[in-house]
């Protein structure tokens, strides 16, 4: 592959001394996988499910978002509606802070909801609308609190925009009671509840005897998350979103962290063992120690016979966060598959140096790839699968070759041990299907 | 629910669950209809990427589009040196015939003079594919705007003058690839000479390849968009178009233009042909040509089409349906609603056009006996369904919510369909999409009987 000259230094085999230069803007017109500022920080607060989320700007900011992750509430659903202020012409030349004071009356007068989230576009940051003063006057009008996102589309990157999240939730923590909160309780951060993961990760946290406080953001509700800073551990999941956060909160309320992942055996298992371990209670290091065993053995056999279809095969990946990488490296492994490519969205220089630890010698390892590259890395290694979004989806599927989604669309929960399972099966329906003996790749090689 | 209904998008303080989406959208759907041209949105890079998802979703087909990645500064300074260095970049890995610059509302409120910085570029380095500027900032208009606007920019931009070919311009408006690729056929089988714009029918459903196509193959040559100012006539569909790109055509380069509503349904595909077959006539003039007739396996789909129809009218004969979509086309389907005895008592569209409810008394619809709703989000849709009560939706994937809340079933047509495979084949145009179409919709309302049928009957 013939990279531009401006993103060699992002790509590198695993082998290699030399580190993966990251952090960096996109290169103009290299067809970045990654979204913008707006988009981090409406992913991370989208799933606050009683929540009103209007979004301030242009109608495809709001369209392009509306329900976009799929992220799953056991009680109301408000997260799931599209609000938009719909900026026209007149309020380009106006200005849309009367039109957003008007709709944050209007909508919540009609939803009710338990606070509301604002944010602002690259649109309205530019008109200069003062989203913050709007915000404050709607919060002593209505009652509620009114929180600004201030992420517009243009001020830095995905990860930026994860960081105003960050500086949202941080204006609602600390400001609910905290009574009655156990010594034995956590937050989980940086789960989105997509296919109902948190409930599979509560579940377990409820076996160990561990009382989950709030959660952030899936399945998340105002209320809990105000009084967040009662929980005396923050669980964080999805590490590039939420550690902002956890270390706020540890600043701030000295509530300690650990950083930890629920994807693939080895690290759910760690995960539980982790928290156990932190409280402390031989009681509840012994119950962990029940689950992991029964919970291990239950998927063991299954995944063992997936494995025997899997063994050599060769995939690759790219994902949002590195947290994800390094489980999906794992998980493979774990049924016989090796990883010939492996790249992020939002890796930092430490996550690229993990992953070279994790990886092959051979493997290649990209920061903020694009379809190019990544079509030629897939034909280069000649690879049987590849895990990524949406985006990366008809990369894989234009050349033949196997896809399993690890991003917002995907409808099948890929958490905890049932998870693994749930995994090794959809890698095991992809890569073993007859389809791909069809396909230019393949056809007259043999089936694959 | 105490919001007054009916009242467009624009005249509320929010919108809540919106029916259209953005300009550049529109722009880059146009784009992929030429050959070799790489789209590159001028902009936040998030815009670009969320089109890419959201048409990679309806399609399931690559979509690499390019953006000029603003930042801060940027946005103060301006993005001249970003856009020169994006159109570098992109030359370099795509290597396009052509490139489609459309903006955002970014760097439209900043006062990017686009137009200026692009001829910089191109003075600067000769060498560069032709590039292709349509303004499309959202705040004046969604995908449907940017759609036409785009097309009639490429016109603007190649389109010359001269003696008369015997080609007809074909301006099929934002339809699937599978209603292109049928386009096509019916106009070769009048023997014209054709030129659609655009034609993304093999670029965005593609067949599966050994090798990444940095861009896919088909489209429009821009080289057979220069000869568009000398067709026989330009055939532009869409009912609610005021001028559109065909207007342009006239005026600048005195192209007839025949004007007419979507083939969807007998009547509606009846005058279409009739306007190919004018054409073919006017193209074969002086030649020794005979006059053109309907060709045969059109006459015989259109006589399985009406046979369908008796068979299937008594399961329609009545039932009421509400319409969404792209205004065109949920004009054209409330036309064909009508013919088979559907009542449309709701047709509505994201966009504002103005020009639906005309339209639709133009297609014979009995006015006052439907209400239309332009410039309409899903919430006001929504609570119009539920107190109409129709017994059939058609409309995209996003009607699915209200579908689901009220118990309606929903015939997937237009854009987005994202919760099926095979959006880019599903065919809406001609005797043979209607017929399509019929059975569908038909079998939806006998499948939605049969579900809550309590015998469970297995003869219909």
């Amino acid at each position: 592959m013939d990279l531009l000259d401006d993103r060699k230094r992002q790509v590198v085999t695993a082998g290699e001394t030399r580190a993966v230069v990251c952090d960096r803007p996109s290169v103009a017109g290299s067809v970045t996988q990654r979204a913008c500022s707006f988009c981090g920080s409406r992913v991370v607060l989208y799933p606050i499910a009683d929540a009103l989320h209007l979004v301030h700007g242009p109608v495809g900011c709001a369209a392009y978002t509306w329900d976009i992750r799929g992220a799953q509430s056991s009680g109301p659903q408000l997260h799931r509606l599209s609000f938009n202020t719909d900026i026209r012409e007149e309020e380009v030349i106006f200005g849309g802070e009367k039109k957003l004071a008007r709709a944050l009356r209007e909508l919540v007068a009609i939803h009710k909801p338990k606070g509301a989230f604002v944010y602002a576009t690259c649109l309205t940051g530019v008109i200069g609308d003062d989203v913050e003063a709007v915000c404050r006057m709607a919060t002593a009008e209505l009652g509620i609190p009114v929180i600004p996102v201030q992420s517009e589309g243009f001020k830095g990157t995905k990860k930026d925009g994860y960081s105003a999240a960050c500086r949202a939730l941080d204006q609602l923590i600390g400001t609910g009671p905290t009574e009655g909160i156990g010594p034995h309780s956590v937050n989980i951060l940086g789960d989105f509840n997509i296919a109902g993961e948190i409930w599979v990760i509560k579940g377990y946290l409820e076996r160990m005897g561990v009382e989950v406080v709030a959660t952030m953001t899936g399945d998340g509700r105002v209320d809990t998350i105000r009084r967040a800073h009662g929980a005396k551990l923050n669980i964080v999941q999805c590490a590039g979103s939420m550690t902002s956060v956890a270390k706020l909160m540890k600043e701030k309320y000295g509530v300690p962290y650990v950083q930890v992942s629920f994807f693939g055996l080895e690290d759910c298992a760690d995960a539980l063992y982790q928290i156990a371990k932190h409280f402390g209670d031989p009681e509840m290091l012994r119950r962990t120690k029940e689950i992991v065993k029964a919970e291990t053995e239950a998927v063991l056999p299954e995944l063992a016979r997936i494995r025997k279809d899997l063994e050599g095969k060769k995939a690759a990946l790219y994902v949002g966060g590195a947290f994800k990488a390094f489980s999906l490296v794992k998980a493979l492994r774990q049924i016989g598959m090796q990883v010939a490519m492996a790249g992020t969205q939002t890796g930092g220089p430490a996550d690229y140096e993990h992953l070279k630890e994790l990886c092959d010698a051979d493997t290649i390892l990209a920061d903020d790839s694009n379809p190019l590259e990544m079509a030629s890395w897939l034909a280069l290694r000649d690879v049987d699968l590849f895990i990524g979004g949406v985006k990366e989806r008809p990369v894989a599927f234009k050349l033949g070759i196997g896809f399993c989604d690890h991003n917002h669309e995907r409808k099948i929960g890929l958490a905890g041990f049932e998870g693994c399972a749930a995994f090794a099966r959809e890698v095991h329906a992809t890569v073993t299907s007859p389809v791909w003996s069809l396909v230019p790749r393949r056809a007259g090689k043999g089936s694959a | 629910m105490s919001l007054p209904i009916a009242v467009p998008s624009s005249k509320r303080p929010a919108a809540t669950n919106s029916c259209r989406v953005c300009a550049p959208l529109g722009s880059v759907l146009a784009f992929r209809g030429l050959r070799g041209c790489m789209p590159l949105i001028h902009g936040s890079q998030g815009c670009a990427t969320y089109i890419r998802r959201y048409l990679i979703s309806h399609f399931r087909e690559p979509m690499d589009v390019a953006s000029t990645s603003f930042d801060e500064s940027a946005t103060i300074f301006g993005g001249q040196s970003n856009l020169a260095a994006a159109i570098k970049n992109l030359v370099r890995q795509y290597s396009p015939e052509v490139i489609g610059v459309c903006t955002t509302c970014l760097a439209e409120t900043i006062g990017e003079d686009t137009v200026g910085i692009l001829r910089e570029i191109t003075t600067a380095d000769p060498d560069l594919p032709p590039i292709i500027h349509v303004a499309t900032p959202s705040f004046k208009g969604c995908q449907y705007r940017g759609f036409h606007d785009t097309v009639e920019a490429i016109l603007r931009a190649t389109a010359r003058g001269g003696e008369r070919l015997p080609h007809v311009n074909l301006l099929p408006g934002p339809v699937s690839p599978a209603d292109l690729r049928h386009l096509r056929e019916i106009v070769a089988a009048f023997d014209l000479p054709l030129l659609m714009l655009p034609d993304y029918s093999e670029t965005l459903d593609g067949p599966s390849l050994a090798s990444y196509a940095p861009i896919p193959e088909g489209g429009t040559p821009l080289a057979e968009v220069a000869d568009a100012g000398r067709a026989t006539g330009t055939l532009q569909l869409g009912a609610t178009l005021a001028d559109g790109p065909g207007a342009y055509l006239e005026r600048e380069h005195g192209v007839p233009l025949v004007k007419a509503s979507l083939p969807i349904g007998v009547r509606a595909t009846d005058a279409v042909l009739e306007s190919l077959a004018a054409f073919a006539m006017e193209s074969a003039a002086g030649t020794s040509a005979s006059a053109p007739i309907t060709p045969a396996w059109l006459s015989a789909e259109r006589g399985r089409l009406v046979d369908a129809y008796v068979d299937g009218h008594k399961y329609v004969s009545g039932k009421r349906v509400a319409v969404v979509g792209d205004p065109d086309l949920a004009v054209g389907v409330a036309g064909f609603c009508a013919e088979i005895g559907l009542v449309p008592v709701l047709v509505a569209s994201g966009a504002l056009t103005h020009r639906m409810a005309t339209a639709l008394d133009l297609l014979g619809l009995a006015p006052g006996s439907f209400e239309v709703m332009e410039d309409a989000d899903y919430d006001s849709i929504g609570r119009r369904v539920a107190e109409l009560k129709p017994d059939l939706i058609l409309g995209p994937s996003k009607a699915y919510p209200t579908s689901r809340a009220l118990g309606i079933p929903l015939v997937r047509i237009g854009f987005p369909v994202h919760d099926r495979i095979g959006a880019g084949r599903i065919l809406h145009l001609g005797y043979r999409g209607t017929q399509r179409l019929f059975d569908e919709v038909a079998n939806a309302l006998l499948d939605h009987q049969q579900d809550s049928s309590e015998m469970g009957y297995a003869y219909q």
